[in-house]
């Protein structure tokens, strides 16, 4: 495992790397914008939602999209069970971006702490964290997912905790080496001459100076998290029936590609749309923060 | 090189041993595993005949090591709805998964590799931009969706190709760039830093003055340099590939190891997604270790290093 090194000393090939980079990048702001909404969506949704998402109208079920059945106007068409789709889309960002948010919060506390320790501990410690950071990166994550689901039961809380539990390794790895980083600074020795306690040391007098590159993983495991959990979902493993989410939406929409497209097309169209924002944004942050890993 | 082997073959070990202890833990997450391997039908007594008959009521330690013995000799168990080995139903599936692999992998080197050097080579092009956009968009593409538009295109409007199933080549067309384009666009994107990153270095200049013609500097001496992060790359590219045809299986119904993990859920076959998950891991670990050593042959410099990663 490598110690992140610090950010090169500025040169001609990094001025030459940094105007590369900005080619890369495809105008960023309708980016944040589109992410902005989503956030809004998912916040706003029983006030902008038109109908109740779970409301079921047999006499409107595969509505295409603006039809009108029994004085419900379905905008993006209707469900096999005659929900408006519209509204389960506004519904299921919530469960999107909250799945993403409390897991990437619940992965990066425990693998920034168990990162910080290691580094900051070392000896016993150390090996112990680094090494089972080392076996939980080589399960495939999605099979580490699947396997703990499969024991704990599919549920909303089930996923998150699942999603939390398996992916704190990313944030120990960085943590790990920042703290290595750190740790021979002045002010960090002249902090525990002063007396201060390791928990004080890591939290007060690290965490401070570490948290940029954390946060760089954040942004590029969110992207990574709204994916599981619809995958999840997908799989019949996730958020279950009759509550709203996109990959459960998709894993319906399979089954009706040929006769009502626009089940699967929508929620399909959201998830890339705010998979992509994401990762879009994250990109020119970790270029700035990591330059190893352009 | 042999201590280097060695060392490498020492945390490979040490990895495996690692992944079966996380597995034999996460099995135990609930406290008692017998409930994962009993039909949700079953009687109190059914429950206490299975956890005799498995050893599940001896001490932890013991159920441990036994579990361990017993992986080691490759016996997975026996499948609790098939009564079948667990290896038998895998091995079954195995053949369908490599592939869809093989051809997600031919689409993701085959369009990765020369799209990035196009990236690279053709900066400030229309055309280029045009490409960066769909490299960056594929990215960001969840499977299940791009596997589900291409039913919709490709099969249900167009009538080209089949929708679902295997067969025929036909049938693994659509699967296999529905997985292969996430990996495309991490091909596409390594190679074009790689080939930058090259191409900024005094020799290809010096190349240049000297004359070098253009296709004989990008094959003799761009592409062998920008090989190294393209064999680390691939080795990862690889297990994600077989990760990701869990989902891919799934929308196109392919009779592989991803369809069987989520049919060995929903029937509550415990011992089957143990054992892929198993396997799986096995396969990434052995991926790692071959891709460090054909690394280190690429780049001897690796090696002097001591392999101090």
């Amino acid at each position: 495992m490598n110690p992140a090194s610090p950010p090169a000393a500025p040169s001609a090939p990094v001025a030459a790397a940094a105007s590369r980079r900005r080619r890369f990048r495809l105008g960023v702001w309708p980016f944040v914008a589109i992410f902005a909404l989503f956030v809004v969506v998912a916040l706003a949704a029983p006030w902008i939602a038109p109908y109740d998402p779970n409301v079921q109208n047999l006499f409107g079920r595969l509505k295409p999209p603006g039809t009108t059945a029994r004085n419900v106007f379905y905008l993006l068409g209707s469900d096999e069970l005659g929900r408006d789709l519209f509204s389960r889309i506004l519904y299921g960002a919530r469960i999107s971006i909250a799945a993403a948010v409390l897991s990437v919060v619940l992965s990066s506390i425990v693998g920034s702490l168990l990162g910080m320790a290691a580094g900051h501990f070392r000896g016993v410690v150390e090996t112990i964290v680094m090494r089972t950071v080392d076996i939980f990166l080589s399960v495939p994550a999605i099979l580490l997912a699947i396997i703990t689901v499969a024991v704990l039961g599919p549920g909303f809380l089930n996923v998150v905790i699942v999603l939390g539990l398996t992916r704190w390794p990313r944030y120990a790895r960085v943590a790990y080496g920042q703290t290595l980083a750190v740790a021979g600074q002045p002010y960090v020795r002249i902090a525990r001459f002063m007396g201060a306690g390791p928990m004080r040391l890591l939290l007060v007098h690290i965490l401070p100076n570490i948290v940029g590159p954390l946060t760089v993983v954040a942004t590029l495991e969110f992207g990574l998290m709204v994916l599981f959990e619809a995958g999840l979902s997908f799989l019949g493993l996730g958020v279950q029936p009759p509550t709203a989410s996109w990959g459960a939406m998709l894993s319906v929409g399979r089954n009706y590609v040929a006769t009502a497209f626009w089940i699967a097309t929508f929620p399909g169209l959201c998830l890339f749309l705010l998979i992509l924002s994401v990762n879009l944004l994250g990109d020119p942050l970790r270029d700035r923060l990591d330059p190893k890993s352009r | 090189m042999v201590l280097f082997v060695l060392r490498r073959i020492g945390q490979a070990l040490i990895a495996i041993f690692g992944v079966m202890t996380l597995v034999f833990f996460v099995q135990r997450l609930t406290g008692d595993p017998t409930f994962l391997l009993v039909p949700e039908t079953a009687t109190r007594a059914d429950i206490e005949a299975v956890r005799r008959s498995l050893g599940l009521d001896r001490p932890l330690l013991v159920q441990y090591l036994a579990f361990l013995a017993d992986v080691a000799r490759g016996d997975f168990g026996l499948s609790y709805v098939q009564r079948i080995p667990v290896t038998q139903i895998i091995a079954s599936r195995v053949p369908f998964t490599l592939e869809l692999a093989g051809g997600a992998l031919l689409v993701s080197v085959g369009l990765g590799l020369p799209f990035g050097a196009a990236m690279a080579l053709g900066r400030g092009r229309a055309s280029t931009k045009l490409l960066t956009g769909f490299v960056f968009a594929s990215q960001s593409m969840p499977t299940f969706w791009s596997g589900i538009l291409f039913i919709l295109v490709f099969a249900v409007w167009l009538g080209w190709l089949p929708p679902s199933g295997a067969g025929g080549w036909a049938n693994l067309v659509l699967p296999s760039f529905a997985l292969g384009l996430l990996s495309m666009a991490t091909f596409a994107r390594v190679m074009r830093t790689a080939l930058l990153d090259e191409l900024h270095k005094d020799y290809v200049r010096s190349a240049r003055a000297r004359g070098v013609a253009l296709p004989r500097l990008f094959f003799r001496h761009l592409l062998r340099n920008a090989a190294i992060p393209l064999i680390s790359v691939s080795a990862i590219e690889i297990s994600q590939l077989l990760a990701g045809a869990v989902i891919v299986e799934t929308v196109f119904a392919w009779p592989g190891l991803g369809a069987l993990t989520v049919q060995s859920i929903v029937s509550r076959d415990f011992l089957v997604v143990q054992g892929i998950v198993l396997i799986g891991s096995f396969v990434t670990i052995g991926l790692n270790f071959a891709a460090d050593i054909l690394y280190s042959v690429v780049d001897p410099r690796i090696r002097l290093d001591g392999g101090a990663a």
